[in-house]
């Protein structure tokens, strides 16, 4: 039988998962926003928002509970703690997809021009990051968070080709800087959302294996 | 100053039953140093090892090393009444003598070890309720009242004095505060944080969270093996030995 206290670390467990599912939809739902140029989706990006504040509340409260009335120890301590961590990534994420949303009502309003970057496709490289950061999480498996990190480089290149190819643009086309500037501004949301699914992955490694891997090298508590 | 002590191949038995198997520990001069572990697993004994307390049980005996500085408990020629005085300790419960005062109780353990000199008493008894932080509670009533009229933390403080009295170099303490309430474990608490730089600190602790706010080291026990001892931070939030996790999380058995 599986104690109270236990019994708490799998409702947390279950919150922030249900969250995450909240932060996925968001991302999901503004690239479809992006793709079909329909303001349905940024709507719903928008309204969702409120959900995932919520949700970062109350794990918050959950976890503060926790520590306060039950003063977990190592491997629940550093859950814990990690729960914390990612609950604010996650509520991040959720506010860079309504950036997303918002440039893309931007874009909306104004002309459809071809512009030289593939968003969707850097779309699906980071809901994958954040999809896989979430199963590693699941399944407290620190390999498949691993391989999280190892995903991070690939979307900054895609970030850093599309500001070179998007800069070129405004350059020889000064007519159409506010959508170039508004499809450079969603890159450079969807690669803070990358960052925050890499954050996540460190954060599994660490309640998983004690290791702190952020900036590079894994640091074992001595 | 306190001093280090170093065990090496410690056994200890009741009877037929070994309540230790070979351990194995170095424990810093002036550090505090936790002894934690489910019931029965030998955390007590251990620490009666360390001052040939242990043996005062019928049936009971240790082999093995223990050096206390430069001291060898177990060698041949080694005096318990010496080894005690050099190695005091505090036990579960306040066990003032009820009868004599405050002061006679601080200075009884100078008596036992001969002790005459009443200035010199005088001022160790100062000395020493001074630093078990007691002083400024009792000094108005020392031969007034006696020591069983204390709140159960006093007592517990009062108990403290009396073992740092006869000047030791290691204070071993057995669950000293199992039996406070919050106020006086967290005083009991700071006053061991305090006690280190004079002292060498062995406590045992059923609290991991004590463990946790007291100790520099901890070492984790189970039937009568040392399964892990490290930094108290590494213990209680990364242990090497899945034992140790287990234990300190709760899971354990």
């Amino acid at each position: 039988m599986r104690s109270r206290f236990q019994q708490g670390l799998d409702e947390l467990k279950e919150k922030l998962l249900r969250m995450g599912g909240l932060a996925e939809q968001a991302i999901d739902r503004a690239t479809e926003a992006y793709r079909t140029r329909d303001s349905k989706f940024c709507q719903m990006v928008l309204t969702g928002e409120s959900a995932i504040n919520d949700a970062e509340r109350e794990i918050d409260e959950l976890a503060l509970d926790l520590l306060a009335m039950k003063q977990p120890m190592a491997v629940d301590l550093r859950f814990i703690l990690a729960v914390l961590k990612i609950n604010a990534d996650l509520e991040r994420v959720g506010d860079q997809a309504v950036n997303i949303a918002q440039r893309v009502l931007d874009l909306i309003s104004e002309p459809e021009i071809a512009l030289p970057v593939d968003i969707p496709r850097m779309a699906d490289g980071v809901s994958t990051m954040v999809q896989r950061a979430l199963e590693s999480f699941l399944d407290g498996k620190a390999e498949v968070a691993e391989a999280v990190l190892q995903m991070d480089g690939i979307v900054d290149r895609m970030k850093d080709e599309a500001f070179v190819n998007l800069v070129q643009k405004m350059h020889d086309d000064p007519a159409c800087t506010r959508q170039a500037l508004d499809v450079l501004l969603i890159a450079r949301n969807l690669e803070r959302i990358a960052d925050h699914a890499t954050n996540i992955a460190e954060d599994v490694i660490f309640w998983v294996r004690g290791a702190d891997v952020r900036h590079g090298g894994a640091h074992y508590r001595e | 100053m306190g001093v280090g002590i170093e065990v090496r191949g410690l056994d200890a038995w009741y009877g037929k039953n070994q309540s230790l198997k070979s351990i194995d520990m170095t424990v810093p001069a002036n550090h505090v140093t936790a002894v934690i572990g489910p019931s029965g697993c030998g955390k007590s004994t251990f620490v009666r090892c360390l001052n040939r307390m242990h043996e005062t049980i019928p049936d009971a005996y240790a082999e093995g090393s223990v050096k206390v500085g430069e001291m060898d408990v177990y060698g041949s020629g080694s005096d318990p009444v010496e080894v005690r005085r050099r190695i005091g300790m505090v036990f579960q419960k306040p066990n003032p003598f009820p009868t004599m005062s405050i002061y006679d109780n601080v200075a009884a353990g100078l008596k036992l070890n001969g002790f005459r000199n009443r200035k010199q008493t005088a001022e160790l008894v100062e000395r020493s309720l001074k630093l078990a932080a007691l002083w400024d509670e009792v000094k108005d009533n020392l031969h007034k009242k006696s020591g069983a009229s204390l709140s159960g933390g006093q007592q517990q403080r009062l108990c403290i004095a009396r073992a740092l009295a006869v000047e030791p170099e290691v204070l071993l303490m057995d669950e000293p505060a199992s039996a406070l309430d919050p106020i006086s474990t967290s005083k009991i608490e700071e006053l061991i944080f305090q006690l280190k730089q004079h002292y060498t600190v062995v406590i045992v602790t059923h609290n991991m969270q004590q463990a946790a706010r007291v100790a520099e080291l901890t070492g984790f026990f189970l039937m009568g093996s040392l399964i892990e001892y490290d930094k108290t931070e590494k213990i209680f939030t990364a242990p090497a030995d899945k034992r140790t996790e287990d234990y300190v999380t709760g899971r354990f058995g």
